[in-house]
């Protein structure tokens, strides 16, 4: 084994290592519980500066910064649209408008498919904690959401955990689950305490342009399954996550 | 691929200018100057390359030359606006605003690196171009980032009180 160097701790905080290396460097850290300690703190700084400004995806952008000075033609054109709002803003486009874009649904379908298009195309860091740790996951996102929170199991249809991440939402602490399927497609379950919108509903389906959801309240919990694919086959999905939770 | 396209990258641009300089409005100011020169450069980007590691490229230079000279001024402003104060209602708020608090307090060209590796998630040979440094000084950069901000964030939070003994 070649010696370990900081640099190869930087990279395996950043989980771009090969595999052979990664296992030498954690052969390394075996032994070394104040280096896995100090890793660790940069891989929580790392996720909180993504949880402080990864909201910046999610706003509009400012008109200024759409005019290309060269012609000082303005193109409008909203965050997140390219993934989330592309439909619409082609409307909006040819409207000329700049005033912030319709809510469609309820807020707990658009928060979740935000989120999903926020996390969802991630490469690197689609999840704060991976399957392999789900204990822990579930573990840390129950304390947090203060409810005993259950992973619905979706292998039978195609879909493994890849895990789940921290979010805030408009009422507090949000859970975020990620799935993906053997082609890479991704669907994203967003559990989030509804504290004023307290009353339970039905299974409610919402497009978000590409983002298909299905949505509903439990117990002051809201549930929102999203992804991009046909609203059949997020249903027969959706279901199975209904009554997994809700026997 | 056409000029269009430099849209696409506008939010990751606010995102990024936005945890480099804390102040919203600064921020945009930097996405606004960067897309200018991007606009007007369009000519010299070699199409098939890779576009966003360009506009960083671009926004690294125009913060480097304008901001860096506005520095004080800036500052001024930061003290007047808390940015995350919504944040403040969650419980974790303490830790977060800490972790914002020591991003302010890394020199310029570290911040740079770390943000580039941990928000915008991008290779260090991406970030050695983007920044025109070597791959080296990316390396001991995010190395010394990362201990620092550990350091200042160790050092923030309250001491354990001591028991009282009468």
């Amino acid at each position: 084994m070649t010696q370990v160097l900081e640099n190869d701790l930087q990279a395996f905080v950043d989980g771009v290592l090969d595999e052979v290396r990664r296992a030498e460097v954690e052969t390394y850290l075996a032994e070394r519980p104040e280096e896995v300690e100090r890793l660790r703190a940069y891989r929580a700084q790392d996720a909180a500066l993504r949880t402080l400004f990864d909201p910046v995806l999610a706003e509009p952008v400012p008109a200024a910064l759409v005019a290309r000075p060269a012609a000082r033609r303005w193109r409008p054109y909203a965050l997140a649209a390219s993934v989330l709002f592309a439909g619409v803003a082609i409307g909006w486009i040819a409207r000329g408008s700049l005033a912030p874009l319709p809510q469609a649904g309820s807020s707990l379908a658009r928060s979740a498919a935000i989120a999903h298009a926020v996390y969802s195309p991630e490469v690197r860091h689609p999840v704060e904690v991976g399957a392999e740790q789900e204990d822990h996951l579930v573990k840390w996102l129950s304390k947090r959401l203060g409810t005993d929170l259950r992973v619905p199991k979706l292998a039978t249809l195609g879909y493994d955990l890849v895990g789940g991440r921290l979010l805030s939402g408009p009422q507090g602490p949000v859970a975020q689950f990620m799935y993906q399927d053997a082609k890479g497609q991704r669907l994203t379950l967003y559990v989030s305490t509804q504290k004023d919108e307290g009353r339970d509903t039905a299974f409610r389906f919402s497009q978000e342009d590409k983002v298909s959801v299905f949505y509903w309240i439990d117990h002051n919990y809201g549930y929102a399954l999203s992804g991009e694919i046909k609203r059949d086959a997020l249903l027969a999905l959706a279901t199975a996550v209904y009554q997994q939770l809700s026997p | 691929m056409d000029s269009h396209q430099i849209l696409d990258h506008i939010p990751r641009l606010r995102r990024y200018a936005r945890a480099l300089l804390g102040d919203r409005y600064a921020a945009d100011d930097l996405v606004q100057d960067t897309l200018e020169r991007a606009w007007n450069k369009f000519h010299l980007w070699r199409p098939g390359s890779d576009l966003r590691a360009w506009l960083f490229a671009i926004m690294h230079n125009v913060f480097v030359n304008q901001v860096r000279s506005k520095r004080s001024e800036i500052e001024k402003t930061m003290e007047e606006l808390p940015v995350f104060a919504v944040r403040a209602t969650q419980s974790d708020s303490l830790e977060i605003a800490d972790v914002e608090r020591s991003l302010r307090e890394l020199p310029d060209e570290q911040r740079e690196v770390l943000l580039l590796v941990a928000i915008e998630e991008m290779t260090y040979d991406e970030v050695s171009r983007a920044l025109a440094i070597p791959i080296g000084t990316v390396m001991s950069r995010l190395s010394r980032a990362r201990e620092r901000m550990r350091r200042l964030i160790a050092g923030a939070q309250p001491a354990v009180p001591l028991k009282v003994v009468k």
